[in-house]
């Protein structure tokens, strides 16, 4: 049995120690905002939040993670209540497939909680290991622009 | 990004102070060198690694600012574009030859010997002058080098001097061929492998004895170049060509931390220095006593949680037997496992291998959120156990300070 906090709640699961993280937010706990992209750690479709930090969940094993903060896009906010960084990527449209948008979310958020006030420079080196085929970048830029805002003016 | 000398002793001086006083030649005026001239310096400058020193990070090249952070305190690369007032646009070839060969400004100071004049001594008239037509006809930049902060006065550069710094041109063996020689006359010059590949003394100097014996730059280990090679599988000339040419040969090795600069300044070295560097190279590794029987099933055994984590973060790439295009190194034969010191494996499970911006390369994504300190080091003695090799003493201690240093 692994016990994990994913998004401030406390799940026992029945899982073999390597299983990938993603693999258990998706199928066992049907958390599905993290997306299987390449299973390798190379695109960022999958990332999610462990101890304030980006990481990628499909090369993560869970026996990784027990005592640990796992956050996902859904702890962000709700359909009805979304939070800043949602919110921000709404009002930019920055989704074309949206496929990797959680990811980018998700490393956004990272990064404006240990850095509020990140230069456009500061975003585009952080975002670098999270790949978007559409190519809606400069969307995503903006709309993580916007999140610094709404989430400085929240205090 | 990469220092070569970081366990030396501090680096090139801030030239910018003083203007050069006015020499009798005077500068040469970029009209006045031929292009072939100038295309030799670009290529012997890139195997010289010169822009990595002088250059700041998202700086204009050769317009100095990079802080180099050593043992005795921080010094900058200086600004080697032509620029009259905070470059060497006043300087001479002869003030250009005295700095290169004997570490002095045109004003007779020492420099900091991380700036490697006591390499470049041995280099030849033909060389010096060409790198001299090449740093005079890239764009002068504007730009004052930053104060450094060195625990040691400039003058104590001359007592190390006596000590260490021998000046004097190199000296081809004759027991070797031509290409042999030119490897050497590179790998002990210009190149100056031996400044992060050899093994120092408290005070920052080579230990000569030990040529080539494994040193360290900027926290990480510069593998054994001699007979002492830990290289899981023996280099050959074709195999370290390509390495030192694309940073990468498929299944033996990929370059990382301070030697992927190198390695991508060399890519616009000439094809026919790099071969010879390799060929240099390649024999002073002859007779290397081989690597350790490697036991896998030994070491999940010893190190099961160690194996729990690789199983689960590393395996899918690197254990699946793929082609090495998208495919992983096999990890015993990785050189990161038979190293001395876990130094460069940390770095690698911490950080990955990010290519620089623009080059194509496998990429390996950093593990630094996704385990911890602990994990880390569960994970590292595992792998070492792979190697076949004895333990390293304290992985945990190392895993702690490089984790600091990143901070």
């Amino acid at each position: 049995m692994i016990e994990l906090d994913v998004n401030g709640t406390r799940h026992r699961l029945d899982v073999p120690g390597d299983t990938p993280l993603l693999y258990v937010l998706r199928n066992d706990l049907q958390l599905n905002g993290a997306k299987f992209g390449c299973g390798l750690g190379q695109c960022g479709a999958c990332t999610v939040i462990v101890d304030g930090r980006a990481i990628f969940s499909c090369i993560t094993p869970v026996s990784a993670l027990e005592g640990r903060r796992i956050r996902t896009v859904e702890g962000l906010g709700t359909v009805e209540k979304p939070g800043p960084m949602q919110r921000a990527f709404m009002e930019e449209q920055a989704a074309q497939c949206g496929y990797c948008i959680p990811g980018m979310m998700m490393r956004a958020q990272a990064l404006l909680e240990s850095q509020p006030g990140a230069d456009e420079a500061q975003i585009r080196k952080a975002l670098t290991p999270n790949l978007c085929r559409c190519g809606t970048h400069m969307r995503i830029l903006r709309a993580v622009g916007r999140a610094a805002k709404l989430m400085g003016s929240k205090g | 990004m990469t220092s070569r000398l970081a366990a030396a002793l501090g680096a090139f001086a801030i030239l910018s102070c003083t203007a050069p006083p006015p020499a009798p030649s005077g500068p040469m005026a970029p009209a006045r060198f031929d292009a072939a001239t100038v295309a030799k310096g670009a290529r012997l400058a890139a195997m010289g690694n010169c822009v990595s020193c002088h250059t700041a990070q998202g700086g204009k090249p050769f317009a100095g600012g990079y802080a180099l952070k050593t043992q005795f305190g921080t010094v900058h690369g200086t600004n080697i574009t032509p620029d009259p007032e905070t470059g060497i646009g006043g300087w001479t070839l002869e003030n250009f030859t005295r700095a290169l060969r004997e570490g002095l400004s045109p004003e007779g100071h020492h420099y900091y010997p991380a700036f490697p004049y006591d390499y470049f001594t041995r280099l030849s008239d033909e060389d010096v002058a060409a790198l001299y037509a090449f740093v005079m006809t890239r764009e002068p930049v504007h730009a004052e080098t930053p104060a450094n902060h060195m625990l040691v006065p400039r003058v104590a550069v001359g007592i190390w001097n006596s000590k260490y710094f021998e000046p004097g041109r190199f000296r081809p063996d004759s027991s070797h061929d031509a290409r042999w020689n030119r490897g050497a006359y590179l790998a002990q010059s210009l190149a100056h492998c031996s400044a992060c590949h050899t093994p120092r003394t408290a005070l920052g100097g080579e230990k000569r004895d030990r040529y080539m014996a494994g040193g360290e730059a900027d926290g990480w280990h510069a593998p054994a170049l001699n007979r002492e090679t830990p290289s899981p599988r023996a280099w050959n000339e074709r195999s370290l060509t390509l390495y030192l040419s694309t940073g990468l040969t498929d299944g033996h090795a990929i370059t990382a931390g301070p030697m992927a600069g190198v390695v991508h300044n060399l890519a616009y070295a000439s094809h026919d220095d790099v071969g010879a560097l390799a060929y240099y190279v390649v024999s002073l590794m002859q007779g290397a006593t081989g690597s350790a029987a490697s036991s896998i099933a030994n070491a999940a055994k010893e190190h099961p949680r160690g194996a729990a984590i690789y199983a689960g973060a590393c395996a899918d790439c690197h254990d699946r037997g793929r082609a090495a295009e998208g495919g992983a190194l096999e990890l015993q034969d990785a050189i990161a496992l038979s190293l001395p010191t876990p130094a460069n494996l940390i770095h690698i499970v911490r950080d990955g291998i990010i290519p620089r911006e623009h080059d194509a390369q496998p990429w390996m994504p950093a593990f630094s959120g996704a385990l911890t300190d602990g994990q880390t080091t569960d994970l590292v003695q595992y792998l070492r156990s792979m190697s076949g090799r004895p333990p390293w003493p304290d992985v945990a201690a190392e895993v702690r300070r490089i984790e600091g240093d990143s901070r």
